[in-house]
């Protein structure tokens, strides 16, 4: 059993990368996750582990920063909120062109524009649909916990490394500050330049010994149909994403008619009114999408043929409800998908959300 | 006399360095990038430090500077190539580590990135190509551009009211303590690339002795943007561009150090 604590999302977001072995963060203080950057440089990791933290000067450098040592084959994240998430979005599209791993999480606000410091969901779309410009997807991971906080930093990690692609944990201000008990994982020794070298020697940029031809980090490719396979390949990568590494937690769904989506803050929720509604006779349950990239269609679309309806309950005017529409669609199902949420940093109450069902489908 | 009696490892004066890609370049004819490119290949293998060089490439002409340098490189957005060798540079700290730049990309879209790696005296060598204009995108106007200088977006020359000012961002970089080289270059001429040359030595050497940042601006032509011969591109550069771009060392001293008194 590893080490338990008392500890804010958003700390353990920071523990959780020193003990996974990273390398670097780079980062830009915004509300609501600025602790994650604070957590680390009072912890000062780089006694203990050697692992780099620096402020840099806007969030188009800290993506940049990323950019830059992640293709030396580090483990390497940032974290903000998200206007910074926005100003990242050139350099995200550019890490994904280049097929390069790293971590960047988004501790979601309330938008558009400056809009709130309060947690909101509104950035679901800009987060799975790609978000930058060009063909491309990130592997988003929704933790609905603190617990989750802490294991999706290394698992991030993972799914980064493994597909040599950008992962997201996309979070928001209610999960990033709110404090529960954790259990910390335990330390991993960050990867020695003999192991980065036999791992990613293929493609990190070292540093070119005679022995290899040089390694060349680009997303640039002027011949039109290179650039198409190159297009192709990542395509092909995010078809294997969907095959293997869908997530997401079923909660009561066997017998019911009604069912919740939500993931993060929302899903938490929607636990409580999953009781609430049973208590009230009504057969109810919960899909809690783990992933958001790739989306658990493929459950959605099982559910569908027997469910009767699906209520999408999200801190935003109605964002995830696309997806599952269209997860019920290509089920050839004809369950009728609703939305419910609440905007500008409002987090709705349980019995909110089953009013909302009993309204819309009752 | 039968031209294999002439080819003979005695008669060599000059060979091309390994380390330069023996390839056909895409640098029009009288662009300085070329010259600056042969330069650093040549010091790279001078200096045996191939295995230990990350190069990291602008948006610009240089863009496929990877094509003719035979190193290994990232290919930076827009004017974020001092932020990508900062991330470089501080995971890797045993590196050497170079970003090259065009004007448009250093000192108009990247302004933010160059100052702010320069005042942090990241441990790299900038090399900054200043042609006075957007090279790759047909010739803009550039934040270099001189005054009444007229590029396809100052059809009617650049006007200092609707402009600004032709912009001294390599003085502006002299001054920020984390830089211990500033120096401004040219390769209009055999003795200025050799000056040039020993310039960009000196920023990598102290790059490899840990000094902060070393920044050498070349200015330089671009006789297609210029719409000139190279052999005009050259003497215009030579008659405008010096005289507002005066060339010479601006500092050369260390981390905090100060700035050179001429
Ligand atoms: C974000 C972004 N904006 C604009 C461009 C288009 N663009 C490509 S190169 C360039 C200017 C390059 O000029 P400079 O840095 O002076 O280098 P040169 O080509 O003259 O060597 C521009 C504006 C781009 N690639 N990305």
């Amino acid at each position: 059993m590893g080490e338990i604590r008392l500890m804010k999302g958003n700390e353990v977001l920071a523990e959780a990368a020193i003990r996974c072995g990273a390398d670097g963060y780079f980062g830009y203080p915004i509300t609501p996750q600025s602790e994650v950057m604070e957590t680390l440089m009072a912890r000062m990791p780089w006694n203990e582990t050697g692992m780099v933290v620096l402020q840099a000067e806007s969030e188009v450098a800290s993506i940049n920063m990323v950019y830059g040592g992640a293709a030396t084959g580090k483990k390497v994240m940032t974290s903000s909120s998200s206007p910074g998430i926005s100003l990242m979005a050139e350099g995200i599209s550019y890490i994904a062109g280049a097929e390069l791993p790293c971590l960047v999480v988004n501790v979601q606000r309330g938008g558009p524009g400056l809009g709130t410091i309060q947690p909101s969901q509104a950035d679901y779309l800009q987060a799975v649909k790609g978000g930058g410009h060009g063909d491309y997807k990130l592997i988003v991971l929704a933790p609905s916990s603190v617990q989750e906080m802490n294991d999706f930093v290394d698992l991030g990690f993972e799914l980064a490394f493994k597909y040599r692609n950008p992962a997201m944990i996309l979070t928001d201000g209610a999960i990033g500050q709110m404090m529960e008990k954790v259990e910390l994982a335990d330390f991993k020794p960050r990867w020695t330049k003999e192991e980065i070298k036999e791992k990613w020697g293929s493609w990190a940029t070292t540093g070119k010994p005679d022995s290899r031809n040089q390694n060349v980090i680009t997303s640039l490719e002027m011949d039109s149909d290179k650039m198409e396979s190159n297009n192709q390949r990542l395509q092909d990568k995010y078809r294997k994403m969907e095959e293997e590494e869908c997530r997401y937690e079923a909660i009561m769904c066997d017998d019911a008619e009604y069912i919740f989506v939500a993931y993060g803050t929302s899903s938490r929720v929607c636990q409580k009114s999953v009781e609430i509604a049973r208590e009230k006779g009504l057969k109810v349950g919960l899909l809690r999408p783990i992933t958001l990239f790739p989306f658990p269609s493929k459950i959605i679309g099982k559910l569908a043929c027997k469910a009767k309806g699906f209520l999408s309950v999200e801190m935003s005017a109605g964002q995830m409800i696309e997806d599952i529409k269209l997860s019920v669609y290509d089920a050839g199902c004809i369950a009728r998908v609703e939305h419910f949420g609440r905007m500008g940093g409002i987090i709705p109450s349980p019995g909110e959300v089953v009013n909302a069902l009993e309204q819309k489908f009752l | 006399m039968d031209i294999k009696d002439i080819i003979k490892p005695e008669n060599l004066v000059y060979d091309k360095s390994k380390v330069q890609i023996d390839t056909i370049m895409h640098y029009c004819p009288g662009c300085s990038h070329g010259v600056v490119h042969k330069i650093l290949s040549e010091l790279i293998e001078e200096m045996d430090i191939q295995e230990k060089t990350i190069g990291i490439a602008p948006v610009g002409c240089a863009v496929f500077a990877y094509n003719y340098i035979d190193i290994d490189w990232q290919e930076a957005a827009h004017g974020r190539a001092p932020a990508v060798a900062t991330g470089v540079v501080r995971l890797n700290p045993d590196k050497f580590v170079f970003a090259y730049q065009g004007d448009g990309d250093l000192a108009s879209i990247g302004a933010a990135e160059i100052l702010h790696a320069c005042n942090r005296g990241e441990n790299l060598l900038v090399v900054f190509i200043n042609n006075a204009t957007y090279g790759m995108t047909g010739g803009q106007m550039a934040p270099t551009t001189l005054n009444g200088m007229v590029t396809s977006t100052t059809p009617g020359g650049r006007n200092i009211d609707l402009n600004g000012y032709p912009m001294k961002i390599t003085e502006l970089i002299a001054q920020l303590p984390g830089t211990s080289y500033v120096t401004r270059q040219a390769v209009h001429t055999a003795g200025a690339v050799r000056k040039c040359k020993r310039s960009l030595k000196k920023g990598i050497q102290n790059v490899l002795d840990k000094k902060g940042t070393s920044f050498v601006e070349v200015v330089s032509t671009c006789s297609s943007g210029w719409k000139m011969t190279p052999v005009d591109a050259n003497n215009w550069m030579a008659e405008n561009m010096i005289p507002y771009y005066p060339l010479g060392d601006m500092k050369d001293s260390v981390k905090g150090g100060p700035v050179s008194e001429n």
